[in-house]
């Protein structure tokens, strides 16, 4: 298919020039040092990279150049001149003059580089240092004294500059507005004191600060968690897959003595091209909590948690699970295998189809569209990169899939894609997009969007999870791609869920996309598992479970990473009826009313494979060697074994060879929308809206206060008319609140939609579910 | 398969072999002088002076130069010279040293400038004593000592921690954490001008004078 595509697109012309005496042939437009690499020619360099817009700033890379006869009088930076036809390059290999001029540059760039080799975090692994061996001078004939500055200083609390160390390639300004779109940081000053600097009103706080560190050619960008911690040498690097949410960054993890110390973006051209964002790069410490379960815990007659061996506490869970009706909760965060053994248990050992891994506010419709619109469909990055149009429906891109977001800006910046967002007002994000805004309030998205008209067949449309919070308006996106043409695509928060859809842990789906009220796929799947019959009554939905378990009628659920109160602050006390299993890596809300904890890995302990949204597999290997935890698959396998109704998974890649041998079934369930609901808000009341942010109490991003000194401060964002009718202004504390609790925050005056008010979800002061017991509606706002 | 089938050896090879060793001879009891020729050596010897040294009871003198065992030396103030850069680690053939890197703080100032070693271990199980990690070391912090009496009875009292390295507080010195002295950095520091420990503190407090 991709070569197809290749030649049909526009045909390239092909420039063929001579670099060291080699002939080259790249399309037009390629620039010299780009040919040069094709030919395996290595021309030193600092500030030149593939995706950034070429800039010539640090003269490393000179050569000589000659056209048609005409040579340039002096050396060129190669890194900014594109080849022409009849061009003759000699690089530092063949010309003297080049290798002269590559030399007396790199003595210059050293003049004022401090020899901090032995402290710098980047030594062993620096351009500067291997490029200063290959293409300098042994001796500099410079004996003045080097010009120094304080140091370091911090540019945001995770990000620091030694200013001295800086050879002003200009990497991470360029990256931070030509990819991120957050020109935060530029170079000041000139001549010798030109250094990197922050604005003072605008901090560093861009979601993205830590590829400036990746990028750097030399030590000058450390990251403050990382400083000092290892050398490259002491490292083992691990590829792995970036757990936080469902962009699907590929990622390499540095792991010192079982300890993972550091994660960097890796190079998928497909997907994060070579960036990833704050969170997936430094979010890591909550592997190593001081709250971590390390072995199997019963609660014991007093009511206490206590320690137990593992055949004590799976004969107890076994016991439980098997005397009780019991239900599966799933959560966001399973890799595609440990959600595979989840839904096998569930329709097995448990004989139920009352699984759901949707763990936050839902719908029966999203159920309807997942299985119907979702479930074994591809769409990819590249849908993004050729849309003529995206439409953005409960979904904040930067927030909630930061590299979908890079994706989207990439375009807007290259040929002013066009994106429309309905949103209650235009976040940061999409103000860098500039995207299109529908004012629309909450629980009203359903008429906002059933008004768009403007969408063609190279439309996309992204739906985040949360517009399944708004009645009728999943219905109206479908309809409106029926309509149009154009593509739907699901971008849900958390990396496991798209994988978990697939597997089939969700109460109207099996494995493999197969439908449970379809016989034939059930009967496909009896053969594939070797069962003799499977549930076939439709199953409940987290909300529905939750409510059986209340009237007690479901006495015991299994549950893995999920937290009730991402979902409502009521269930935790439900939950506590019934007999819990709960398989953790940490302390939880859950494993507080448990009555069996087995503990299980975290993802840089176990192998598996995220599903991203586009439906692409990443597949990771551990990172940490001899974990003595396990994948949640293994523990499921365990306990149903102690059940004595086998799923037979024994291994994570046992399970997931089974479950590609299963294969995607051809039908899908019919999709029957919904009727519009639109949300009324009485007199005096506002609306409720709320999103979680990149960067907030979520508990993956515990442990890293470096991390957490970047994210966006908590405010309430109200509007003009609002704030002066409360006779507040920016900055004055307001309070937001329901019959059940309040919220209050600094106020911030936007131009949001005139009955909103808009709360970070899960920030500090800000836990909106368990404050106020809703995500969206009718809410009283007043002075403070 | 039959040409890797391993043919027994005809036995009569054994036989040949037999044949043609030399008998033994001068199985007779050697005479009188031939004795003599023989205690001479042993007897002349009683008359030299000998070479035994009554180790441990008396310890020779080793070559100045002579590698044994690590110690980390400490500036003038009694600041550690190691900024835990792991240059050693890096050159140690035999991967005997580990070393952890750590930010001096205000208030937790171990060595001039701004990092320190928060952990250095060499494990004299592995240890060949080649110094190339004494070669490797950019601050000096690492040398050799003369002395060579390492040998214990586990295999966990062989891997020498910090504190067994560090080179013993000398008059003058004060046990770090202390900041730097005033108006100096580690340039300094690493020129050897810093000759005594931070005015503010007392150094009889910590020294042996």
């Amino acid at each position: 298919m991709s070569t197809q595509e290749i030649t049909t697109e526009t045909a390239v012309e092909m420039i063929t020039i001579t670099i060291d005496g080699f002939e080259v042939s790249v399309p037009k437009g390629t620039l010299v040092i780009r040919a040069a690499e094709k030919l395996g020619i290595q021309i030193p360099r600092f500030c030149d990279h593939p995706l950034l817009d070429p800039v010539g700033a640090c003269r490393q890379c000179l050569v000589e150049i000659e056209v048609n006869g005409r040579k340039f009088p002096k050396p060129q930076a190669s890194c900014t001149i594109p080849v022409e036809p009849g061009m003759i390059v000699n690089t530092q290999l063949t010309s003297a003059v080049a290798d002269k001029a590559q030399q007396g540059v790199m003595e210059l760039l050293l003049i004022n580089h401090p020899l901090d080799c032995p402290v710098c975090d980047k030594g062993g692994e620096c351009p500067l240092q291997n490029q200063a061996m290959s293409n300098g001078r042994e001796e500099s004939r410079f004996e003045g004294t080097k010009r120094t500055f304080e140091k370091p200083i911090n540019i945001s609390s995770q990000v620091l500059l030694d200013r001295e160390r800086c050879i002003l390639c200009a990497r991470c300004t360029r990256f931070s507005e030509q990819i991120a779109g957050d020109p935060f940081i530029t170079l000041n000053e000139r001549g010798a004191l030109q250094q990197v600097g922050i604005y003072e009103k605008e901090p560093f706080e861009s979601y993205f600060s830590g590829n400036t560190v990746q990028i750097c050619p030399v030590g000058a960008l450390t990251g403050a968690s990382y400083r000092f911690r290892a050398r490259p040498f002491d490292l083992i690097s691990t590829p792995s897959a970036c757990e936080h949410c469902a962009s699907g960054c590929d990622m390499r993890t540095d792991v010192r003595r079982g300890k993972t110390l550091r994660r960097l973006a890796g190079d998928d051209a497909a997907v994060n091209e070579e960036w990833n964002c704050d969170k997936g790069r430094w979010a890591f410490k909550y592997v190593n909590a001081k709250d971590r379960i390390t072995t199997p815990l019963i609660r014991d007659e007093s009511g206490q948690l206590r320690e137990a061996s593992w055949p004590e506490a799976l004969a107890l869970a076994a016991k439980g699970l098997k005397e009780n009706r019991s239900a599966v909760l799933v959560g966001g965060r399973a890799t595609l295998e440990d959600a595979y053994g989840y839904s096998k248990f569930a329709r097995i050992a448990l004989n139920t189809n009352d699984i759901d891994f949707r763990s936050r506010v839902t719908s029966k419709e999203e159920k309807n569209f997942l299985a119907s619109h979702v479930v074994g469909t591809q769409i990819n990055y590249k849908d993004l990169d050729r849309a003529d149009h995206v439409l953005l429906l409960g979904f904040e891109a930067e927030e909630e899939s930061p590299i979908v977001f890079l994706r989207l800006y990439k375009q807007v910046k290259k040929r002013e894609l066009k994106i429309t967002a309905v949103a209650p007002f235009a976040s940061r994000g999409n103000k860098k997009l500039k995207a299109e805004l529908v004012s629309t309030p909450a629980g009203n998205e359903a008429s906002a969007i059933s008004k768009i008209s403007n969408l063609s067949n190279k439309s996309v449309i992204l739906i985040g999870e949360r517009l399944s919070e708004s009645t009728g308006a999943i219905s109206a996106a479908v309809a409106l791609a029926a309509n149009s043409g154009a593509k739907l695509a699901w971008i849900p928060r958390r990396a496991g869920e798209r994988g978990a859809l697939e597997a089939g842990a969700l109460s109207n789906l099996l494995p493999g996309a197969r439908p449970v009220s379809d016989n034939a796929a059930r009967v496909d799947l009896q053969a594939a598992w070797g069962v003799s019959s499977l549930p076939s009554n439709p199953g409940l939905d987290s909300d529905e479970i939750i409510k059986e378990v209340e009237k007690g009628n479901i006495g015991a659920l299994l549950v893995g990473g999920v937290d009730p109160l991402d979902i409502s602050p009521d269930y935790q006390a439900i939950m506590e009826k019934a007999f819990i299993v709960s398989l953790e890596i940490r302390q939880s809300a859950v494993t507080q009313i448990a009555d069996v904890v087995l503990p299980v890995a975290a993802v840089v302990e176990k192998s598996g494979t995220f599903i991203n949204w586009e439906s692409r597999a990443r597949y990771f290997e551990a990172a940490v060697p001899d974990s003595l935890t396990r994948s949640d698959v293994r523990i499921l396998s365990m306990l149903a074994d102690e059940m004595e109704s086998s799923i037979n998974l024994p291994t994570v890649s046992s399970a997931r060879d089974e479950f590609n041998s299963l294969g995607t079934w051809h039908k899908r369930e019919s999709f029957t929308p919904v009727s519009v609901e639109s949300t009324k808000i009485a007199n005096g009341k506002a609306n409720l809206c709320s999103w979680r942010l990149l960067l907030d109490s979520g508990s993956m991003q515990d442990g890293e206060n470096n991390l957490a000194g970047t994210a966006h401060p908590s405010v309430a964002i109200i509007s003009k008319s609002r704030a002066d009718s409360l006779g507040v202004s920016n900055g004055d504390q307001i309070k937001i609140s329901t019959p059940r609790g309040e919220i209050a925050l600094a106020c911030q005056i936007d131009s949001i939609d005139e009955e909103s008010v808009w709360v970070p979800r899960n920030s500090i002061n800000s836990k909106v579910i368990e404050s106020l017991g809703i995500t969206s509606g009718e809410v009283s706002v007043v002075r403070a | 398969m039959s040409e890797f089938h391993l043919e027994p050896k005809p036995s009569g090879a054994i036989q040949k072999a037999a044949d043609q060793s030399v008998p033994v001879t001068g199985t007779e009891a050697a005479g009188f002088f031939t004795q003599l020729k023989g205690f001479w050596v042993t007897f002349s010897t009683m008359f030299k002076k000998p070479n035994t040294i009554e180790y441990p009871e008396v310890k020779p003198e080793v070559a100045p130069r002579f590698h044994g065992r690590h110690q980390l030396n400490r500036y003038e103030d009694g600041l550690e010279k190691c900024i835990g850069c792991e240059l050693c680690a890096w050159a140690c053939p035999a991967d005997a040293i580990y070393v952890e890197g750590e930010n001096n703080t205000e208030g937790n100032q171990i060595s001039p400038g701004e990092r320190h070693a928060k952990v250095y271990q060499i494990n004299y199980l592995r240890c060949i004593f080649c110094g190339l990690c004494i070669e490797a070391c950019p601050t000096r912090a690492l040398t050799m000592t003369n002395e060579y009496e390492i040998a214990d009875d586990t295999r966990q009292k062989l891997i020498w921690e910090k504190e067994d390295l560090l080179a013993p507080l000398r008059a003058g010195m004060l046990m770090p954490p202390h900041p730097m002295y005033p108006e100096s950095d580690h340039h300094n520091y690493y020129r050897n001008e810093i000759k005594e420990s931070h005015p503010s503190q007392d150094t009889k407090a910590g020294g042996e004078k």
